[in-house]
C-alpha cells in the first residue's frame, strides 16, 4: 500500500497506548477513536490501520465506523472545530445568519477547513442548549445566544486560547 | 455541623453555565468572603431550575428569592443589599411580559407554580455533587425498599403505576421489564438511554446533571427487577462535559455501597459503566444504541427479536430512557396510586418538556400529563415574545407533528397528541411565531433527517434526501401539484417500509404541515410567494 | 419441531416454527420479490423490496426476516404493497447509473429484472450521480461504486463467509455506499481476489477484470501459437453461460468450442492436477517420514494463498511448495511442450480458463516466470469465456463432441475432482494409498471429504508395504500408517483450522483449503448466479465426470508418467523443483 512506513510507525506507538488503556475488545472502538482523534481532530489512515491491527478488527469496519459518526473525521480538520447547530430551535432563532457570518469571517464554506488548518466549519445536530439558541460548540466549549455581530468576538476568543 | 443563615443556590445547568453562571458564582464566593460573610452564607451549585431563558438564575434561601439574568456586576449589590441588609434587589426579580413589578419568590412565579415536579424534584434544591443531599431527600430509600421486595413485586408496582417510557415510544415500562425478566439467560443487561439527540431536547442531560442519583437509583431498582448485574449509561458524545459529574456520582454511590457487590446485604450486585457515542441521532433507537455500544455503526437492527430477548452481545437487555428511570424511585417510595393520581388515566405521571423557540420562558419544565398546550405556552411559557402571534407548536421533536393555533387546547399526553396528528415523543416542544415560514422550517427538519439517516434501508436512505429535495423545490417556488402527489406517495412508502422509526416518522413534519397549513403550501406552489417572506428572501440572497 | 399454520393471500400453509414469511410463501408458489436477500447469507432486511402486509402490524414488514406465527394473516400483493415496492425500486434507480444497455450485467441484473417485473415505467425522482472514482487497478476484481445499491451482500460474503472483510459500508445517509477503506484500490489492500463479491452483487458494481480483448487479439495473430487450458470446474459450469441448466456436463463440447474460437491447442488443467498429486503426495510422504512441518496444507487455490500470506504469515511453512495446477501447466507448456512441439516458447500464448478471479492475480505474480517467460499469459474466467462464445455465436446444443489434445489434455478422474472441495484431498489419498501400501485401492470414493459442509475430516488407515518403514513413521503401530486429514472451504472455515494449527491443537496431518465455498465449482469467476444451489448441481456433475473416466487415479495418468520419464525425472526432483514448486511471501494486513 502506498502509505509511508514512517507514518505507520509513528501512529503505532500512540495507538497501542490508547488501545491498552481500554482493551482491544471491539466494544471500546468508539472511545478509542475519540482518543486517537484527540491530537489533531482527525483520524488518519495510518492511525486507523494501527487501530484495526491492534484490535484485530478489519480496517474496513473501523473505517465504516469512523465515517458513520459525525464527531469523527477521516479528513484533516482545523485546530478549532466550529460545530454550528442547525436544528430547528436554532434555525428559527437565526442560525442561518450566524452561519453566513462565520463563513464570511473565515472565508470558507460549511464543511471546509481554513488554509492555516486553524478552523473547520461543521454542522452539528442539536447540542442540547436550546435555551441559548442559536448556539455553536467550538471544540468542547459552547457559545450561545449568538448573533452575526458576536462571531468575530467568538473567533478572537479562540485565537487567544 | 456548620450552620449557615443563608444559602445561595446558583444554577449550574448547561444553559445558565453558557450564560455565565460560573463566573457569577465565583464572583459571589469572592464577594461574600470580602464582606466577611463566608461563615454565614453558603454558595451551592445546583442543577437546572428550568427557567433557562432568564438565566443565569439563582435562588436565596430561606426566603426563596429568585433572581434572573444575574451578571458578575450584580453580585456586589446582591451581597450588600440582600445578604447583608436583607433588602431584596428588585431589578433582578423575574418579570413576566406584562408585569411591572417583579415576583419575589420562585414559588410565586407562574413558570414554577404551574409545574408538578417529580423527576425534577431535586433540581435546583440540592447540590448534585453531593450524595448526602440526595440521601437527605429520601434518596436511595426506594432502593432499600425494592430490595426487600421480590423482583416480580417491583415489576408489578411499576406496571400498576402505569408508567410509560419517556423516550418517545411510550411503551409501558413495567411490561418491558417483565419481558426482560422472563427472557431466558443468566446474563442480562440494563441500559440507560442518555443519547438525547432529538433537536430541542435537553431534559435528560439536565436530569442527569441536576440529580444524577435519581437515575442511578432508578437503574439499580430496574436492574434488580429484571435480574441484571450490569448496567450502562449511553451518553451522547456531544455531552462530554456532563460525564465528569456523572462519573463522580457513580463513584460516590460505589463508596456508599449503593452500587457494587451485595447492595444493602441483599445479595444483589450491580454496577454501572458509562459508554459514549460519537454523534449519531439514530443511536437513540434502542437497537442502534446497542450496535453502537458494541463498537459498530449505529444502525438499527431488525425486530423481532427484541432486545428483551436478544440485545447487547446477544443477551436479554432492557433499554430505558433517563426520565423513565428517574421516575422509578418516587413510584416505589410513594406507590402506584400516588403516581396514578398525577396525569391522565392512560398516561399517569408527569412529563418533562423542553420549551424552545419563540417563547418567553424557554427552558425545562415538568408538568402533569394531560395539561393543555395552551397552558404550557401561555401560563408557564409566558407567551410569545415581541408581541408576535403564535403560529405553530412542534411537539415530539423533529419527527413530531406541527400543531396550529386551533389545536392549542390539545392535552399533552401520549395518546391525545397522537390523535391530534402529532406525538409527545421525548418532550421537545418548539414554539414558532408568525415571522417564520412553515416550508422553510420543514426544510430544516428534513435537512436534519437526511443528515441523520443511517443509510441502511432504502426508503429512509434515499427517501430522506428526496423528501428534502421536493420541499426545497417548494421553497424555491418551483414545485407543482405533481410534486405534492409525489411527496405523499414517498411519505407513505417511508412510513410503511422503513426499517426503524427514524425513516417511518421522517415524513411526519411534512404531512402534518400539509394538513394544518395547506395555505402555506398553496401560496408557495400555486401563487409563487412565501407569506412570511422567508423563502423569497433566501432566494434573493442566493 | 413444531409447525404453525398461517394464511398468505388467502391460502393456508403449514411451516416449521422459525420460518420466515418468504419461506412460507415459497411453499405456496408465491414468489415475493427480494434484493438484499441471498439464500446463502444471513438476513439483512435492508432493501425493503420484499415488504408485505401482516395483519395487526402498523407498518409493512420484510418477508425475508419476519417470522411466521400461528394464525398470522399475510397479504403480499395489495395496492399498498405494490406502491411501496415500486417506489423503493424508483428510489434505487434514481441513484443508479442509467447505462443499462452498456452494462456488463445487462439482462442479468437483479435491479433491472425487478424494475421490469414490478412494472416500473418511470422514475419520478431526478437522477443523482454519485461521481465516485472507479477501482480498476486490480488484475482480478474491479469496482464501480457508483452502481452500488447498498444491498450489502458483498459485505456479508467478504466478512461473514470469507472472513476477509475488505469491503464495508462507509458514510451514512444518502452518501452511504459500500467501499474499501479510504477509497483504496483492492490491489492495495489485503483483498484475496476471490471474487465472491462479484457472484453476489445483484448489479454491475463489482466485476472481474475483463481480459477477453487480449485473447481475441492473440487468436487473430498468426504468429502466435495460442494454447488453452481449462480448469476442472469449467466443464460443469460453462453451460450455464449458454443457458444450459446448472451442472450440465459439456466437457467434449467445450473442447470443440475452444477450437472453433481459434485456439491452436486445447489442453486440460486436469493433466497438471494429476501432476500436482504426484508432487504433493510425495511431498506429504516426505514430510511424514522426515519430520517436516505438519500439517501440510494444499496450495492450489490462489485466493487461499494470498489469504495466508496476509493473515497467517507465521504458518506459511505449512503450505505445500507445489505451484497450483494452472501455474505448473504454464511452466510446462513453455518448456516441455514447446520443446516437444518444436515451437519457440516466445511465440506461445498460454491462456487459461478458470472459475476464478484470483488466478488472474496468481498468473501476474512476479515469481511465476520459471519457464523463462510469463508462464501463464492470460486468465479468463468462465464468464469471460461465456462472453466470447456468445459473441462468436457458438451454440453448445448443436456442437459436436471432441477430445482434448494430447499429451497435456490427457487426464484422470482424480484431476477432475480438483474442482470440488475435498477433491484434491480425495485425489491425493487415492494416490498416496497406493504409493504407501503398494496395493490397489478398492473403493475410490472418499465420501467423508465431499459436499458443502464447511469443515470435513477423515482418518485413512494405510496398511504399510514394509514393516521397516513403519518403524520410522508410526512406531506404535508398525502395521498401518494412520493419516488424519481435514478439508475446509471458504476462508472463514479455513480460519478455524488455522487457529487450531497456531495453538497446536490441530489433530490432522494434511489439510486441503479451497478459498471459495464449495471449492472451484463455486469460484468467483463462475456464472452468475452461483449460490449453494448451483454449487451442489456442479458438485454432482463433477463426481459423475470422475466416475465416467477410464482412469481415476493420478499416478495412472500415462501422459504424466511419460512426462516424468521424458522430462522431469521423478517427483520432487531437480526439474520439478525449478518448474513446479514455488515459495511464498509474508504480506502486510491492510
Amino acid at each position: 500500500m502506498a502509505i509511508a512506513k514512517e507514518q505507520l510507525d509513528s501512529a503505532e506507538k500512540r495507538v497501542l497506548q490508547i488501545v491498552s488503556r481500554y482493551g482491544a475488545n471491539e466494544e471500546h472502538l468508539l472511545q478509542i477513536l475519540h482518543d486517537v482523534q484527540a491530537d489533531d481532530n482527525s483520524l488518519s489512515e495510518a492511525e486507523l490501520i494501527q487501530v484495526a491491527r491492534a484490535m484485530d478488527i478489519p480496517l474496513s469496519r473501523v473505517y465504516g465506523v469512523a465515517t458513520f459518526y459525525s464527531m469523527y473525521s477521516v479528513r484533516p480538520r482545523g485546530k478549532f472545530i466550529i460545530r454550528i447547530c442547525e436544528s430547528a430551535p436554532c434555525h428559527i432563532t437565526g442560525a442561518q445568519s450566524v452561519i453566513r457570518a462565520f463563513e464570511q469571517a473565515l472565508g470558507i464554506k460549511m464543511g471546509e477547513t481554513t488554509k492555516d488548518r486553524k478552523f473547520t466549519l461543521e454542522y452539528t445536530s442539536c447540542l442540547g442548549v436550546c435555551g441559548v439558541a442559536p448556539a455553536v460548540m467550538i471544540n468542547d466549549r459552547v457559545y450561545g445566544n449568538l448573533t452575526p455581530d458576536k462571531v468575530q468576538e467568538v473567533l478572537s476568543a479562540c485565537e487567544n486560547d | 455541623m456548620e450552620f449557615f443563615r443563608s444559602h445561595v443556590l446558583v444554577c449550574s445547568g448547561v444553559n445558565c453555565s453558557f450564560r455565565g453562571s460560573r463566573s457569577v458564582r465565583a464572583a459571589l464566593v469572592e464577594e461574600i468572603r470580602a464582606q466577611g460573610l463566608d461563615k454565614e452564607v453558603r454558595v451551592i451549585e445546583t442543577g437546572c431550575f428550568g427557567l433557562c431563558e432568564a438565566g443565569p438564575v439563582m435562588v436565596i434561601y430561606p426566603e426563596a428569592v429568585h433572581y434572573c439574568r444575574v451578571v458578575p456586576d450584580d453580585v456586589k449589590e446582591i451581597v450588600e443589599e440582600h445578604l447583608r441588609k436583607g433588602r431584596i434587589v428588585d431589578r433582578l426579580l423575574y418579570k413576566g411580559e406584562a408585569q411591572v413589578k417583579g415576583v419575589q419568590t420562585w414559588r410565586q412565579i407562574d413558570f414554577y407554580s404551574r409545574q408538578k415536579r417529580v423527576v425534577l424534584r431535586n433540581c435546583g434544591l440540592i447540590d448534585p455533587d453531593s450524595i448526602d443531599e440526595y440521601i437527605a431527600r429520601e434518596g436511595y430509600e426506594a432502593l432499600g425498599r425494592a430490595l426487600r421486595m421480590q423482583p416480580m413485586e417491583v415489576i408489578q408496582a411499576v406496571k400498576d403505576s402505569g408508567l410509560r417510557g419517556r423516550g418517545g415510544a411510550g411503551f409501558p415500562t413495567g411490561l418491558k421489564w417483565d419481558f426482560t425478566a422472563r427472557a431466558a439467560g443468566d446474563q442480562k443487561y440494563l441500559i440507560c438511554n442518555a443519547d438525547e439527540g432529538e433537536p430541542g431536547t435537553f431534559k435528560d442531560r439536565l436530569i442527569l446533571e441536576g440529580d444524577p442519583h435519581s437515575v442511578i437509583e432508578g437503574m439499580a431498582i430496574a436492574a434488580y427487577a429484571i435480574g441484571a448485574s450490569k448496567g450502562f449509561i449511553y451518553f451522547r458524545g456531544e455531552y462530554k462535559l456532563s460525564i465528569d459529574r456523572l462519573t463522580h456520582a457513580l463513584e460516590q454511590a460505589r463508596a456508599y455501597g449503593l452500587l457494587g457487590k451485595n447492595i444493602f446485604d441483599s445479595g444483589f450486585s450491580f454496577d454501572i459503566e458509562i459508554k459514549v457515542g460519537a454523534g449519531a441521532y439514530v443511536c437513540g433507537e434502542e437497537t442502534a444504541l446497542i450496535n453502537s455500544m458494541e463498537g459498530k455503526r449505529g444502525e438499527p437492527r431488525f425486530k423481532p427479536p427484541y432486545p428483551a430477548s436478544v440485545g447487547l452481545w446477544g443477551k436479554p437487555t432492557c433499554v430505558n430512557n433517563v426520565e423513565t428511570l428517574a421516575n422509578i424511585p418516587s413510584i416505589i417510595r410513594q406507590g402506584a396510586d400516588w403516581f396514578r393520581s398525577i396525569g391522565t388515566a392512560k398516561c399517569p405521571g408527569t412529563k418533562v418538556f423542553t420549551l424552545t423557540g419563540n417563547i418567553n420562558n424557554a427552558g425545562l419544565i415538568e408538568v402533569p400529563m394531560g395539561i393543555t398546550l395552551r397552558e404550557v405556552v401561555y401560563d408557564i411559557g409566558g407567551g410569545i415574545p415581541h408581541g408576535r402571534a403564535f403560529k405553530m407548536a412542534q411537539t415530539g421533536g423533529t419527527s413530531g407533528g406541527c400543531l396550529p393555533e386551533a389545536l392549542l387546547d390539545v392535552p399533552m399526553d401520549i395518546d391525545s397528541l397522537a390523535t391530534a396528528g402529532s406525538a409527545l415523543g421525548s418532550g421537545a416542544l418548539m414554539i414558532m411565531d408568525d415571522s417564520h415560514c412553515i416550508i422553510d422550517v420543514v426544510k430544516c427538519f428534513l435537512q436534519f433527517f437526511r443528515h441523520e439517516s443511517c443509510g441502511q434501508c432504502t426508503p429512509c436512505r434515499e427517501g430522506t434526501q428526496r423528501l428534502y429535495e421536493l420541499v426545497d423545490k417548494i421553497s424555491r417556488m418551483e414545485a407543482t401539484e405533481k410534486d405534492v402527489e409525489l411527496i405523499r406517495r414517498l411519505a407513505r412508502t417511508m412510513e410503511d417500509a422503513s426499517l426503524c422509526a427514524l425513516g417511518q416518522t421522517a415524513p411526519f413534519p411534512v404531512l402534518t404541515t400539509m394538513r394544518f397549513f395547506p395555505e402555506e403550501y398553496e401560496a408557495h406552489i400555486v401563487h409563487g410567494m412565501c407569506p412570511a417572506g422567508v423563502c423569497a428572501a433566501a432566494s434573493q440572497i442566493a | 419441531m413444531d409447525n404453525v399454520n398461517l394464511t398468505i393471500d388467502g391460502q393456508v400453509v403449514e411451516v416449521p416454527v422459525g420460518s420466515t414469511i418468504l419461506e412460507a410463501a415459497q411453499l405456496l408458489g408465491i414468489d415475493i420479490p427480494t434484493l438484499c436477500y441471498h439464500p446463502d447469507q444471513s438476513i439483512k432486511a435492508v432493501c425493503r423490496v420484499c415488504v408485505v402486509e401482516v395483519e395487526g402490524q402498523r407498518v409493512l414488514q420484510p418477508a425475508c426476516a419476519y417470522p411466521v406465527a400461528e394464525g398470522m394473516q399475510v397479504r403480499t400483493n395489495t395496492a399498498r404493497v405494490r406502491e411501496a415496492r415500486k417506489t423503493i425500486i424508483e428510489l434505487m434507480l434514481a441513484h443508479h447509473p442509467q447505462d443499462c444497455l452498456q452494462c456488463e450485467r445487462n439482462l442479468n441484473c437483479e435491479l433491472q429484472a425487478l424494475a421490469h417485473r414490478l412494472g416500473v415505467r418511470e422514475v419520478s425522482f431526478p437522477y443523482v450521480e454519485r461521481q465516485l472514482p472507479l477501482d480498476e487497478l486490480s488484475p482480478s476484481v474491479i469496482r464501480d461504486p457508483n452502481k452500488c445499491i447498498n444491498c450489502r451482500r458483498c459485505v456479508s460474503v467478504c466478512h461473514d463467509i470469507q472472513g476477509v472483510g475488505i469491503l464495508d459500508s462507509v458514510n451514512r445517509g444518502f452518501d452511504t455506499v459500500v467501499s474499501a477503506p479510504f477509497w483504496r484500490s483492492l490491489i492495495e489492500l489485503s483483498c484475496v481476489n476471490c471474487g465472491q463479491c462479484i457472484l453476489v452483487c445483484p448489479v454491475g458494481a463489482i466485476k472481474e477484470k475483463d481480459d477477453t480483448e487480449i485473447v481475441w487479439a492473440a487468436l487473430a495473430d498468426p504468429t502466435k501459437h495460442v494454447v488453452v487450458q481449462t480448469a476442472p470446474a469449467i466443464r460443469v459450469s460453462i453451460g450455464e453461460e449458454l443457458d444450459l441448466p446448472p451442472g450440465t456436463r459439456v466437457t467434449k463440447k467445450l473442447t470443440t468450442a475452444l477450437r472453433r474460437l481459434g485456439f491452436d491447442r486445447v489442453f486440460d488443467t486436469d493433466f497438471s492436477a494429476d501432476l500436482t498429486i504426484l508432487e504433493e503426495g510425495s511431498e506429504l510422504l516426505e514430510r511424514l517420514s522426515a519430520g517436516g512441518i505438519l500439517p501440510m496444507i494444499t496450495s492450489c487455490s490462489p485466493g487461499w494463498i494470498k489469504f495466508i500470506e496476509h493473515y497467517y504469515p507465521d504458518l506459511l511453512g505449512h503450505l505445500s511448495t507445489c505451484k497450483s495446477p494452472q501455474q505448473m501447466f504454464g511452466a510446462l507448456t513453455k518448456t516441455y511442450y514447446a520443446e516437444k512441439a518444436g515451437i519457440d516458447p516466445e511465440d506461445i500464448v498460454m491462456v487459461s480458463i478458470m472459475p476464478c478471479t484470483a488466478k488472474k492475480f496468481e498468473a501476474n505474480r512476479p515469481e511465476m516466470t520459471d519457464s523463462g517467460f510469463v508462464d501463464v499469459d492470460v486468465v479468463l474466467t468462465t464468464r469471460e469465456l461465456g462472453r466470447m462464445l456468445r459473441e462468436a455465436g457458438i451454440d453448445f446444443a448443436e456442437l459436436p463432441e471432441e477430445e482434448y489434445d494430447a499429451p497435456l489434455g490427457i487426464s484422470t478422474g482424480a484431476g477432475a475432482i480438483f474442482g470440488a472441495s475435498g477433491g484434491v484431498m480425495e485425489a491425493a489419498l487415492r494416490t498416496v494409498y497406493e504409493l504407501v501400501t503398494g496395493t490397489e485401492l478398492e473403493n475410490l470414493d472418499f465420501e467423508d471429504v465431499r459436499g458443502l459442509e464447511g469443515i470435513k475430516s477423515a482418518v485413512v488407515k494405510l496398511p504399510l508395504k514394509e514393516a521397516a518403514a513403519a518403524q520410522e513413521v508410526a512406531a506404535d503401530n508398525p502395521q498401518t500408517l494412520e493419516v488424519k486429514v481435514a478439508v475446509a472451504h471458504s476462508l472463514k472455515h479455513a480460519r478455524v483450522l488455522l487457529e487450531q494449527i497456531r495453538s497446536g491443537e490441530a489433530d490432522f496431518q494434511f489439510l486441503e483449503v479451497m478459498c471459495c465455498p464449495g471449492g472451484c465449482i463455486g469460484g468467483g469467476g463462475q456464472p452468475i448466479p452461483t449460490t449453494n444451489g448451483e454449487r451442489m448441481e456442479r458438485i454432482v456433475a463433477i463426481y459423475e465426470e470422475d466416475k465416467g473416466m477410464p482412469l481415476r487415479k493420478s499416478h495412472d495418468n500415462p501422459a504424466v508418467q511419460t512426462l516424468y520419464e521424458e522430462f522431469l525425472g521423478k517427483p520432487l526432483g531437480e526439474k520439478s523443483h525449478k518448474l513446479l514448486h514455488t515459495h511464498y511471501q509474508a504480506r502486510e494486513k491492510f
